[in-house]
């Protein structure tokens, strides 16, 4: 076979395994969260619930919403392209589609956009107020996500991510410098932002002036709702599932075999539990920020990013 | 005969037929026609004149005239022709969108006359061969330009003091060009740019000639703090002027400041280097985020064209700074270079085009008055959604190409020995990153605000789509941003004579392959994986939608309140105001509250007026100062004029003192 | 509070829901909801007694959630709209705007005396009626104010787990 359509299936694989974990990946953040406040919980496969109810309801569209019946599938097949660019199951790429640093970037921000058309295209004020905010947190969060990753890209000499990751996995020593450090607390920071969980956005919010993502979605009905919700769990997952694995590479399929593949997708589901369940924990903690704490935070967590840079140059140089 | 001769004079001819046409046709829709016709076979003459430079042609065309020792001079180079290519192409699109737009003052014989004008400045000025040639052009395509920008004094409040400062600035970059050219065609001997490339000036003479060409490109290419007559002028000129002078006429300024460091004085000290970047970063930064903030969708357009010149100017400091060590990446910072050059001509003639067509249909420039155009304006819509992408670098689009280069051109460019690039670069790259994420918003602002939800005003839900000849424009510059985005490769093949040798493209690809940088991008294969994952999908929903269909409904969910708006929706203003307060230091917003309270009672309110101003800060802290400085200067000296006899002849008489003292010593 | 505070309290809680009573019978259930029901609360003119108790439904003790309901930010995200309150007269084109926004199948369930017949405030000058005068009701949980396990065990024939 040739390699192109070994690394085809292997990404294939990947896709489908992130879509059918990204809703337990959900499910284990609410259960963690429920049994630390003493509750029973729903179960960790409510998420798949409340996906199989929502396929049965019927999308209502109001009139004058324009793109509303197409953007919800539209966001989920961009975090589909997210989630097979990312090396998650495997670093192995399509030969002509590297995993370039700015194409990931690109496409997850891709995502954040047709998010924030949603909201707008809703026509109510709560969307716009969701799609407002929601953009500022993703300018803000986009020059720590590229200078984090670039410090980690410094000593590897490439910018391809799942060229980083298997450099990490040959050299241990560099997951535990400071450079590594500093790029991956930056790293979490952001996507912590970009996916909306505490101390950013809450996602059980109720009430709209706390929102930024919910207040995105409050128009959206059945199927849509569903496409939406699906959408953001996999970009969860998967910007979980990167940071996960380069903080703990092990475990990536290199080479597309079915037992290398079978550990792949056993070691990516089971390393983004453990970071979800860790954030769930740690949200239990926390309290949402004002909303003008935000950049504050951003701009923290872009200092980290910039100090990983320096250190690498550093190291490097020396 | 060759190909380059027989393009520029059908390029002159084209102006005569289009200046005759202007001036002789009967009536405003017969001259639209004609002139713009004209126009757009003067387009197709530039265009043929850049394709002939790529392509290998070095002529050199003398005409001699009356006046003596001057002769003007044009040679084809590739840069040059490259720049004439761009240029030609968008006149192209312009023309035929004058066609159908041009209406009352821009439909008049001065109008299309300037026009002619403005276009034959605009692709002369990349094939002038001396200096002299060159500030003509230089200066042509400034009147043609300003007479263009003045077209609604009588109509509009704003014009002419947009008028006039447009004016003060492009003559301010021509004194500066002369300034500079000028002592360096002093110092080689000859105002041929031949001679100034073959035996450039040194030291300090030729530090001097660099800065004062370089702020005078950079003035004319809108980057700060000489942009101030950029957000003026270009939202008060007609749309497809406007764009012209956003996507064509501010790259002759990056044309000239290529000019500056690639051919004239290409081995310049690091800190040159370093003043390229000096104008670009903050360009880029205060371009994009005053972009962010204006509601105004022509001037938020113009903020964007400053902050991608800023962008451009990085590329450009990034090629400087590593032409001595490393050429492989700064050949790559090149290639970066045109792309965001033709991407930005691409997507900002679209924007400006769409923005045209949204202002002729509703007559609203304001977004904050605009919503729901999708539905009446599909074509519109469809532009500047395209536009939109192309100027927020995502995906499939020329804009994205274009950045991706740049940031791999930031990626590769740190390197051991080079220590004063490497301490900048991660600074390079975090305003980089903060621009395109500011672009983001700006441009999800500018397309979801004026297009989604519902109409905000009865103007726009009275929108009316354009004619056909505004409509084909408008959907071929999207094509054109499209297309430079998917198959990237096309165009690098075509402009490779441009490229320094080793970024040259070897084998065909359509991908953008960057040998410098060992990086490759195949937009087209990232197209085809997003339809992969695609299909799967919209088979999953078609299927679903069979056994639950969709309901349409009368009202969105509003909370269920029985006087909800359409005038509640989220406006531009509203969209950008965390913006604002976040960075309030840098824009220096003026708010104001105005409450009129009930008769009856203090505490009651009847009604409540917000209003939020933000200004050009530059222009506001810098220029009015100086302006003021100025204004009590002249003053001052009025006083010499009083009218007393015994004044003018004591002037006259120490002047007649100071040119004795002066021929004497 | 100081995390390790709220670290002991929470480890000395544990688990404080009770154990589930046994299950009723899900009668409106159907093949659609399969264990997962969105609720969208309406407050149609309550004095807030219900509101109480229906927060205290969701609350660590009898935690409904565990049944698969939970509370939405939006009608349109909802399949059941639990109404409280008698209807008055500014409320009663909301409530209906609310159902109205419902997709469907969705039910209405009001809970309280005042939501099945108006309760104490029957005839007063600012009610125009009950839920059902305004909307089609589906559910009735009665009480003034119910007891939570009452509200838990209607949300439970609508789940049915």
């Amino acid at each position: 076979m040739s390699d192109s359509l070994v690394a085809g299936l292997a990404i294939a694989l990947q896709v489908l395994a992130v879509t059918a974990a990204a809703p337990i990946v959900v499910g284990v953040t609410r259960q963690i969260r429920a049994r630390l406040e003493g509750r029973v919980g729903a179960g960790v496969l409510q998420p798949w619930r409340d996906l199989r109810k929502l396929a049965r309801k019927e999308p209502l569209t109001a009139e004058g919403v324009i793109l509303g019946r197409a953007l919800p599938v539209a966001l989920m097949s961009v975090s589909g392209l997210l989630v097979a660019l990312l090396p998650l199951v495997t670093t192995l790429t399509l030969p002509a589609v590297p995993d370039d640093l700015f194409v990931v970037v690109s496409v997850l921000l891709l995502g954040s956009v047709f998010i924030a058309l949603i909201g707008l295209d809703a026509g109510s004020a709560f969307g716009g107020m969701g799609s407002s905010r929601h953009m500022m947190v993703s300018a803000l969060v986009e020059p720590t996500v590229l200078v984090a990753v670039y410090a980690l890209s410094i000593p590897v000499g490439a910018s391809t991510l799942s060229t980083i990751l298997s450099a990490r996995m040959s050299t241990p020593a560099s997951i535990v410098s400071p450079v590594s450090a500093l790029a991956l607390v930056a790293l979490l920071i952001a996507v912590i932002a970009e996916t909306g969980r505490l101390p950013v956005d809450n996602p059980s919010t109720h009430l709209e002036l706390t929102m930024i993502h919910e207040a995105m979605v409050l128009e959206a009905s059945g199927r849509d709702l569903g496409w939406i919700e699906l959408a953001s769990w996999i970009r969860l997952t998967g910007l979980f599932g990167l940071v996960a694995n380069l903080a703990l590479p092990w475990g990536i399929a290199e080479q597309a075999t079915v037992g290398t593949l079978g550990i792949g997708v056993a070691a990516i589901i089971g390393k983004v539990v453990v970071l979800a369940g860790i954030v769930a924990a740690v949200e239990v903690f926390l309290a949402k920020v004002r909303l003008f704490r935000v950049p504050e935070l951003m701009a923290g967590s872009f200092v980290l990013g910039f100090l990983a840079v320096t250190a690498s140059y550093l190291t490097g140089a020396s | 005969m060759n190909v380059f001769q027989w393009a520029v004079i059908a390029l002159v001819l084209s102006f005569f037929v289009a200046t005759a046409a202007a001036v002789g046709a009967p009536t405003p829709r017969l001259r639209n026609i004609l002139a713009g016709v004209a126009a757009m076979a003067l387009g197709v003459s530039g265009t043929a004149t850049g394709v002939a430079a790529l392509t290998g042609d070095t002529t050199i065309l003398l005409l001699a005239t009356p006046l003596p020792g001057m002769t003007l001079s044009w040679h084809a180079t590739a840069l040059g022709g490259f720049f004439a290519a761009v240029s030609g192409v968008v006149v192209v699109i312009c023309a035929l969108y004058g066609i159908g737009y041009a209406h009352g003052p821009a439909a008049s014989r001065t109008g299309w006359s300037a026009f002619a004008a403005f276009g034959l400045g605009m692709q002369l000025v990349p094939l002038a061969g001396d200096v002299v040639t060159f500030l003509i052009a230089w200066e042509v395509m400034a009147i043609g330009s300003s007479v263009l920008v003045l077209s609604d004094h009588a109509h509009r409040p704003g014009v002419r003091k947009a008028g006039l400062w447009y004016a003060v600035m492009t003559h301010l970059s021509f004194l500066l060009l002369a300034a500079g050219l000028g002592i360096a065609a002093a110092s080689a001997g000859s105002t041929s740019f031949y001679a100034i490339a073959t035996t450039p000036p040194t030291g300090e003479v030729a530090a001097l000639a660099f800065v004062l060409a370089l702020v005078g490109f950079a003035t004319k290419a809108g980057a700060v703090p000489v942009h101030i007559w950029l957000p003026r002028a270009h939202p008060e000129a007609p749309s497809h002027v406007s764009a012209l002078m956003s996507a064509v006429m501010v790259k002759m300024g990056i044309y000239g400041a290529m000019l500056l460091t690639t051919r004239l004085f290409p081995n310049g000290p690091s800190w040159w280097a370093l003043l390229v970047l000096g104008l670009g970063i903050p360009s880029a930064l205060y371009g994009i985020l005053q972009a962010s903030v204006a509601s105004d969708l022509k001037r938020l357009l113009a903020y964007s064209t400053t902050e991608n010149v800023g962008l451009i100017l990085i590329a450009l400091a990034i090629a400087m700074l590593t032409r001595p060590t490393r050429p492989g990446i700064s050949a790559v910072a090149l290639i970066a270079v045109f792309l965001l050059v033709v991407s930005h001509a691409a997507f900002k003639t679209t924007l400006f085009l769409a923005a045209g067509s949204i202002l002729h249909g509703t007559g609203e420039r304001d977004l904050d008055r605009m919503g729901g155009l999708a539905v009446r304006m599909p074509v519109t819509a469809i532009a500047l959604a395209v536009g939109s992408l192309g100027a927020a670098a995502l995906p499939a689009t020329s804009g994205f190409v274009a950045e991706w280069s740049l940031l791999q051109s930031l990626i590769h460019a740190d390197s051991r020995t080079d220590r004063l690039t490497t301490a900048i670069l991660p600074f390079v790259m975090g305003v980089v990153a903060l621009t395109a994420g500011l672009a983001l918003l700006t441009f999800t602002k500018a397309f979801g605000i004026a297009t989604l939800a519902r109409p905000r005003t009865a103007n726009a839900a009275a929108a009316h789509e354009g004619s056909r000849s505004m409509r084909l424009a408008m959907l071929l510059a999207a094509a054109g941003v499209v297309a430079v985005g998917v198959i990237p490769g096309v165009l690098v093949r075509a402009i490779s004579p441009v490229l320094p040798e080793v970024a040259r493209p070897t084998a065909y690809s359509a991908g953008l392959v960057l040998p410098g940088a060992q990086a490759s991008l195949d937009p087209t294969a990232l197209a085809l994986l997003a339809l992969a994952v695609t299909l799967p999908l919209v088979t999953t929903g078609w299927l679903l939608a069979r056994r639950v269909p969709r309901q349409q409904v009368a009202m969105g969910w509003g909370c269920g309140g029985v006087r909800t708006s359409p005038r509640m929706q989220y406006t531009a203003t509203s969209y950008a105001e965390p913006l604002v307060r976040i960075f309030d230091d840098a824009l220096a917003p003026t708010r104001d509250v105005r409450v009129t309270h009930a008769e009856e009672s203090r505490f009651t309110v009847r009604a409540m007026a917000y209003s939020q101003r933000v200004v050009d800060v530059v222009e506001a802290r810098g220029y009015a100062p100086v302006v003021r400085a100025l204004t009590r200067l002249g003053d001052r000296g009025r006083s010499l004029q009083n009218g007393s006899i015994h004044r003018y002849l004591a002037s006259s008489f120490g002047a007649l003192l100071l040119v004795l003292l002066g021929v004497l010593g | 509070m100081n995390p390790w505070n709220l670290a002991r309290r929470i480890i000395a809680a544990g688990r404080v829901a009770e154990t589930a009573p046994n299950r009723p019978v899900a009668e409106h259930a159907g093949a659609v909801f399969g264990g997962s029901v969105q609720v969208r609360h309406v407050d149609a003119g309550s004095c807030n007694g219900c509101e109480i108790e229906v927060g205290a439904a969701f609350n660590p003790v009898y935690d409904a959630e565990r049944y698969g309901a939970r509370l939405v930010a939006s009608p349109r995200h909802a399949d059941v709209v639990l109404v409280t309150g008698v209807v008055t007269h500014n409320m009663a084109e909301p409530l209906r705007r609310t159902v109205e926004a419902t997709p469907r199948p969705r039910l209405v369930l009001a809970v309280g005396d005042c939501a099945h017949d108006c309760g104490v405030f029957r005839g007063a000058f600012g009610v125009r009626g009950s839920v059902a005068d305004v909307v089609d009701v589906d559910l009735v949980v009665p009480g003034c104010p119910p007891e939570p396990a009452a509200i838990v065990e209607a949300l439970r024939r609508v789940t049915g787990r």
